[in-house]
This record gives C-alpha cells, sequence and structure tokens, in this order.
C-alpha cells in the first residue's frame, strides 16, 4: 500500500461503504428471490445472479438481497418480492434475467412497480 | 470489489477459536461453495464479539441473525436453510431462558441490548487484520484531526474535559497525565499502552487488542502527539499470543500505508511503536516495573516521585495507559468532550469493559455506561446465577487487588468512588460471580495465593506479610485456625498497605480485608465451629442425608467415590461417615437439596509448633 494521504482515508472509507451498509442497516429495499426446490428447478439462481450484478453496476448501496423459500405458487416461478420501505411488497412472478433486470431499474430504482410482470402487491411484509 | 448479498461474521477471539471457529469456517466456506453460494455470501473473521459463554458464535448481516454455539454437523443445514432458502435456522439460535423460544436477533438478546459499544464499537464489526475494515468505520480521521487541526493542547484539553479516568485500575485522568508529559522538556518522550493484563479472569484488554488492534494504535498515536513523543512501545504479555500477533500485522499495515514511521498523513509528525512482550509477571503491570522491564532489567517497582511524566522509560518523559483508556482517544477526538460525558456520571464519564465470569449464565465481554448498578450488569446483561436454586453470594470486583462486594450492596452504582466506598475497587475491570456455594475464606485464599506468589519482593512487608497472611487462611482452612486470628490478619493488613511500595503490596490485603467485613461469621464458624457451610474446605464439614427430602434416587449412591452412601431405591440413603471423604459430590448431585452440610465430625488436628522460619 502507498503512503496515505488525508484524501485517500476517506477514499477507502467511500470504498467500503457498500459492505458496511449491508452491516450497518438502514436500508430502503430489499428484494427477496424464492429459493424453494421449485425455484430453484425454476432457474432462480439466475435470477439472483442477474440482480447481483445489477445492484454491483448500479453502485446502488441502500438494496440488500436476501433468498427465501417457496412463496406458494410453484406454478408461476421464479419470483422475486420487492419491497420498497414504506410501500407495500409487490411479488413477481415467470421470471427471466431480463424481466428482473428491468424490474431492478423500473421498481427498485424508480419506485415505479412494474404492473404488467406483477403477481400481487401487498401481500405479507417482512419488514 | 465483488458484490456480496451477505456477510457472515464469525468470531475468531480466543474464546471462540478454543471451541472451535477453524473447524467450522472451514466447513462454512466447503459447504457455502458447494450450493454456489461463495460468490454472494463472504465470510469474515472478527474479533471476540464478547458473547464468549456461547462459542462458536456467527452474525449474519444484512439479516443480523445471531447464531451460536456453531458445529461442523450443523453447518450443512444452517447453509441450505438460510443462505440458500432464506430461512433463518432456529436451532443455533439464542434462546430465552424461561421461555425456550429463539430470538433471531442479535440486538433483542438480552446480553446486547442493555449494553452501550464505545471501547468495543468495532467489536465483531470489522476483520481485525484490515485496515480498510478499520478505515471504513472512520478510522484514523481522528489521527488526521489531531495531526493537522488541533495543537497539542487542543487534544489535551478536549480529553481532560471529556472526565476519561484510566482504565486500567486507578482511574487516574487522563488527561491531566498527558498534560505534565508535555509540559516535561526532554530530547526524547516515550508514549506506552499497558497490555500486561493480569488480574485472574480479566479479558478486556485482550480482546480489545485482538476484535479492534487499530484504535489501541490510534490513540497511542493522538498521545504521542499531545504529549510530542516520537517512540512508543506496546507492552503485552507473551501469553496473548494473538493479540501480539494482530497488533504486529496492524503495526506492520500502518508503517506500510505511512500511518506510522516518518511523517504521518503528510502532517510531520513521526511516530514509531513497537511491541515488547512480558513474561507474565503480574507486577509489571505497574507502571514503574513495566518501564524496568522494557529497559531489560527484572521488573521492579520504584518509589515515585519522580513520576514517569518526568523521568519515566530510560529516564526520559513518558506516559502508560492502559488499553481500554487509549482505544476511546479517537472517538473523543471526533465527536468531542460532551459527547462523552453523555454516557457515565460527572466523576466517572463514559463506559467501561467488564469481563463477566464466574457462576454467571452469560460469561462475556460487556460494556456499559459507568453508574449502573452492580445489579443489571449482573442480573439483566449476565442473566443471573448459572445453576438451578442457587442464590448469588458476592461478586469479586478487581482481581487480586480488588474486594467481594455481598447482596445487599448490588444496587450502588459503578463508578470509581462507590465502589471504592465497599472496599473493592472498579480495576481493570474483572468482574467473578459466586453462588452460596463459595466459601469465602477459600475465595480469599486463592487471591491471597496469587499476589504472595506475585510480589516481586522488594519490600518486606508485601514479601513477607502476604505470606504470612496465606499461611494463616490455609490453616483457618484446615481447621487449625486461633482465636484471634481475624484480628492479626486486619492488624497485618493495615501495615502491609502502610509500608508497601507500589499498587501491588497497597491493594494485596483487600480480598482479605472485604471478605472479613462482609462475612466474618464465615470465618468465625471455620475458626470456632470447624465449620465450612458451603463445604468446600474439606477438613471442616461432614455431609448428611435428610432422609425427609431424599427420594431414593440413587444419583448420590452412584457418583459417591468411596462407595459411602447406602440405601434401596426409593428409600432414604445414608451416608456412612467413616468412608466419607468429603467430596462433594453427592451434595452437587442430589437435585432435591437433601444433602445438609454440616459441622467436621473430625477431631480437630492439634496445632503445630514450630520455633524455625518466619512463616509461622
Amino acid at each position: 500500500m502507498a503512503k496515505l494521504t488525508i484524501a485517500d482515508l476517506k477514499k477507502i472509507k467511500e470504498k467500503q461503504h457498500a459492505t458496511f451498509a449491508l452491516r450497518e442497516g438502514g436500508n430502503r429495499a430489499k428484494v427477496t428471490v424464492h429459493m424453494g426446490t421449485c425455484g430453484i428447478a425454476a432457474g432462480a439462481r439466475n435470477i439472483m445472479s442477474a440482480l447481483m450484478e445489477e445492484i454491483e453496476q448500479s453502485k446502488i448501496e441502500d438494496v440488500i438481497t436476501t433468498t427465501s423459500g417457496c412463496a406458494g405458487f410453484c406454478a408461476r416461478e421464479p419470483m422475486v418480492t420487492v419491497e420498497i420501505l414504506n410501500q407495500p411488497p409487490v411479488k413477481y412472478g415467470d421470471l427471466t434475467q431480463d424481466k428482473i433486470r428491468e424490474i431492478f431499474k423500473e421498481h427498485v430504482i424508480g419506485g415505479k412497480p412494474i404492473e404488467k410482470y406483477a403477481l400481487v402487491v401487498g401481500s405479507e411484509t417482512t419488514y | 470489489m465483488e458484490k456480496y448479498r451477505a456477510n457472515l461474521l464469525l468470531c475468531a477471539g480466543t474464546g471462540c477459536v478454543a471451541t472451535g471457529t477453524p473447524r467450522v469456517r472451514e466447513t462454512l466456506k466447503a459447504e457455502l461453495e458447494k450450493q454456489g453460494l461463495a460468490d454472494e455470501i463472504k465470510i469474515v473473521l472478527t474479533g471476540c464479539n464478547g458473547f464468549c459463554a456461547e462459542g462458536p458464535v456467527m452474525l449474519v448481516y444484512p439479516d443480523e441473525i445471531f447464531y451460536q454455539k456453531l458445529t461442523v454437523e450443523e453447518i450443512p443445514k444452517l447453509v441450505e436453510e438460510h443462505f440458500l432458502k432464506g430461512r433463518p435456522y432456529e436451532k443455533l439460535m439464542f434462546k430465552d431462558a424461561e421461555k425456550k423460544t429463539a430470538i433471531p436477533l442479535m440486538n433483542d438478546i438480552p446480553f446486547f441490548k442493555h449494553q452501550i459499544l464505545r471501547v468495543l464499537r468495532n467489536k465483531g464489526m470489522i476483520d481485525p487484520d484490515s485496515l480498510e475494515e478499520y478505515i471504513a468505520r472512520d478510522g484514523y480521521l481522528a489521527t488526521a484531526k489531531a495531526l493537522t487541526e488541533m495543537t497539542t493542547e487542543d487534544i489535551i484539553k478536549v480529553i481532560k474535559d471529556s472526565g476519561l479516568r484510566g482504565r486500567g485500575g486507578a482511574g487516574f485522568p487522563t488527561g491531566l497525565k498527558w498534560k505534565f508529559a508535555s509540559k516535561s522538556v526532554a530530547d526524547q518522550k516515550y508514549m506506552l499502552c499497558n497490555g500486561d493484563e493480569g488480574d485472574p479472569g480479566a479479558f478486556m484488554d485482550r480482546s480489545v487488542m485482538e476484535a479492534d488492534p487499530h484504535s489501541v494504535i490510534e490513540g497511542m498515536i493522538i498521545g504521542a502527539k499531545a504529549i510530542g513523543a516520537s517512540k512508543g512501545v506496546i507492552y503485552v504479555r507473551a501469553e496473548y499470543p494473538l493479540a501480539v500477533k494482530r497488533l504486529q500485522l496492524a503495526i506492520d499495515k500502518c508503517l506500510e500505508a505511512g500511518l506510522l514511521g516518518e511523517n504521518i498523513l503528510d502532517s510531520g509528525f513521526d511516530f514509531n511503536l513497537e511491541i515488547y512482550l512480558g513474561a507474565g509477571a503480574f507486577v509489571c503491570g505497574e507502571e514503574t516495573a513495566l518501564m524496568r522491564s522494557i529497559e531489560g532489567q527484572r521488573g521492579m517497582p520504584r518509589p515515585r516521585p519522580p513520576f514517569p511524566a518526568h523521568k519515566g522509560l530510560w529516564d526520559k518523559p513518558s506516559v502508560l495507559n492502559n488499553v481500554e483508556t487509549l482505544a476511546q482517544i479517537a472517538p473523543i477526538i471526533m465527536e468531542g468532550a460532551e459527547w462523552y460525558r453523555t454516557l457515565g456520571t460527572e466523576k466517572s464519564a463514559g463506559t467501561k469493559v467488564f469481563a463477566l465470569t464466574g457462576d454467571i449464565k452469560n460469561v462475556g465481554l460487556v460494556e456499559v455506561p459507568m453508574g449502573i448498578p452492580l445489579r443489571r450488569i449482573i442480573y439483566d446483561i449476565g442473566g443471573g446465577i448459572n445453576k438451578k436454586n442457587k442464590k448469588f453470594k458476592a461478586v469479586q470486583l478487581g482481581g487480586p487487588s480488588g474486594g467481594c462486594i455481598p447482596e445487599e450492596l448490588l444496587d450502588i452504582p459503578v463508578t470509581y468512588e462507590d465502589i471504592n466506598k465497599t472496599g473493592a475497587i472498579v480495576g481493570s475491570g474483572g468482574m467473578v460471580v459466586m453462588d452460596e456455594d463459595t466459601c469465602m475464606v477459600s475465595t480469599a485464599k486463592f487471591f491471597l495465593e496469587f499476589t504472595a506468589e506475585e510480589s516481586c519482593g522488594k519490600c518486606t512487608p508485601c514479601r513477607v506479610g502476604t505470606r504470612v497472611m496465606l499461611d494463616m487462611l490455609i490453616d483457618i482452612c484446615k481447621g487449625q485456625g486461633k482465636k484471634g486470628d481475624i484480628e492479626t490478619l486486619l492488624d497485618l493488613s493495615k501495615d502491609i498497605i502502610a509500608t508497601s511500595l507500589c499498587g501491588l503490596g497497597q491493594t494485596a490485603p483487600n480480598p482479605i480485608l472485604t471478605t472479613i467485613k462482609y462475612f466474618q461469621n464465615e470465618y468465625e464458624s471455620h475458626i470456632n465451629d470447624h465449620w465450612c457451610k458451603a463445604g468446600i474446605c474439606s477438613n471442616l464439614c461432614s455431609f448428611h442425608i435428610n432422609e425427609e427430602n431424599c427420594k431414593g434416587c440413587g444419583k448420590c449412591l452412584r457418583g459417591c467415590p468411596s462407595n459411602a452412601i447406602v440405601g434401596e431405591k426409593k428409600k432414604p440413603h445414608r451416608v456412612i461417615q467413616e468412608q466419607c471423604v468429603q467430596c462433594r459430590s453427592c451434595y452437587d448431585a442430589c437435585p432435591f437439596g437433601a444433602i445438609e452440610i454440616k459441622p467436621t465430625l473430625k477431631k480437630p488436628a492439634e496445632p503445630v509448633t514450630q520455633d524455625e522460619g518466619v512463616t509461622k
């Protein structure tokens, strides 16, 4: 490591911010990928990968991703639930990598749910 | 940097490493790979989380779920359930003591809920080997501020105004100490750190050095600037290998990054820091003895004045601060004196870390605001006595220099002044809880064994006096106590305190004084009735079965090593006194409390007469 200046300290802090946002809490949104047996079989793993890529590229730090079990609607897997703070959760079904990227941009970042992909609005929250 | 969706903060403090962190980590890594989660979930090894009783422990972010008592066998299930399927795994969670229900979130667990973290702000939160992670938590910003924006007077003023007092035991105001040293004029000054934590049962400093080594280094850089020192030494006992390793790694990284060495952060300030290993002599925690030890001499205290602020290490002005004191410096510089004073009392500001051990449920490291009642630490955080149906008897504060505080004083606030009034001291923060099965004479004997052994031998009252007192306590526990022993102990204590040079001798009688003060009846029953009511001193007790309470379950009979218990199933049992060796195993085995402890049936031994030697 080269000799640090005070400006470097701030840069390192910025760079580490994403990691610590995860540990310090205060997240604005949470995306849950349903990973029951049905979800995994239907391709939930690819949905998760695409989502992680989007988050990394967008440099967004106040969104957390988590997994959960089967949402109970196995026919429509892969599914995700998007929860924005102070808004009802939205469940999306029949997802593809392209759809999840679109949902991420429009809903998670933009705040507008995409109705055509949505299965239900206002189901049980986990916040 | 890769993006992870979860961080697993696995505790790698000494306690959890001993209970299995390395094995758990290997399995966890393998399982994450197996499930294809290795790129999404990161394992971070942290310093001591504090909840050592439940180790190995792990905290999962962002969920903030706390897992405990991890085993290699349970890991595959944990990974599959929580990390793959997103269902937090209840089996490994903390369980509420009464309702037996799982408490998933760390901050809902009573042990954590009542704590306020300043010293331990980064415990279990960062990887102690990573300078970047320390910086991410505002690390070295205080150094930058102190070196570039503040004068030495500014630094000393804020530390003085904060009311911070030395956490090593004596409680001397840190700002004042720095002021004295800064006023001394010399070509060389030294900033020293005391990591020679020696009290039995205390592990606060070890945990800070292991979990957050940079916080100590940062405190030292700021202190060095305040007093004008260009060299520093961290004195750590060699029995703390993990602390030494992490400190050394932290120092190396700081040197590489220019946070130590010449022209730190382009401020023109130079500070070099090294570690000196102590051999573990208790007296080397005393400041003048510690400095002699660094000089390569025998660790023995010398009279003060001159105080180290004028003539310390190599006869140059030096400041010695405790690990916990130094770890608080950076936040005070950043947040200010007023912020620090928001917790604690007028004379005892801020927070204090305690190492809770003994007969208590939640063994571990706790940080609380000063001024809260002892009872809250022991019951709300510590969870009370760890054995069912056993009552609290006393809490020992301050190690061999401290004393025992009984139940009726548990509501006093934890401040330097209030604890001193009881005869104990806050000390470095060891807190050993004892239940009703403890013999207070034996407890005093235990601490005297320690101080008699650790006395450096320089002052006769300490060297010989502690030995004489120890011999008297051994005699009392053997049943050879004499009338007048209590008065002689009190007398000797007074003399040793008055005539010893350093804190070791001046405080060594405290365990005896406090146990006599609060539990004199136990001394009396040992001496007069040959009865150790706790059943610890085997020469002073006999065991009997209360026939009314005995259900004839046979647990005592099966556990007895000398076949001294007889009886038929479901009928009251009986102890054959001639065969009983007073091992106490029946007392511990009986689920019905049917074993009674009575005075010894043995004839008192003839006092040994001896003319020679100083100890009799």
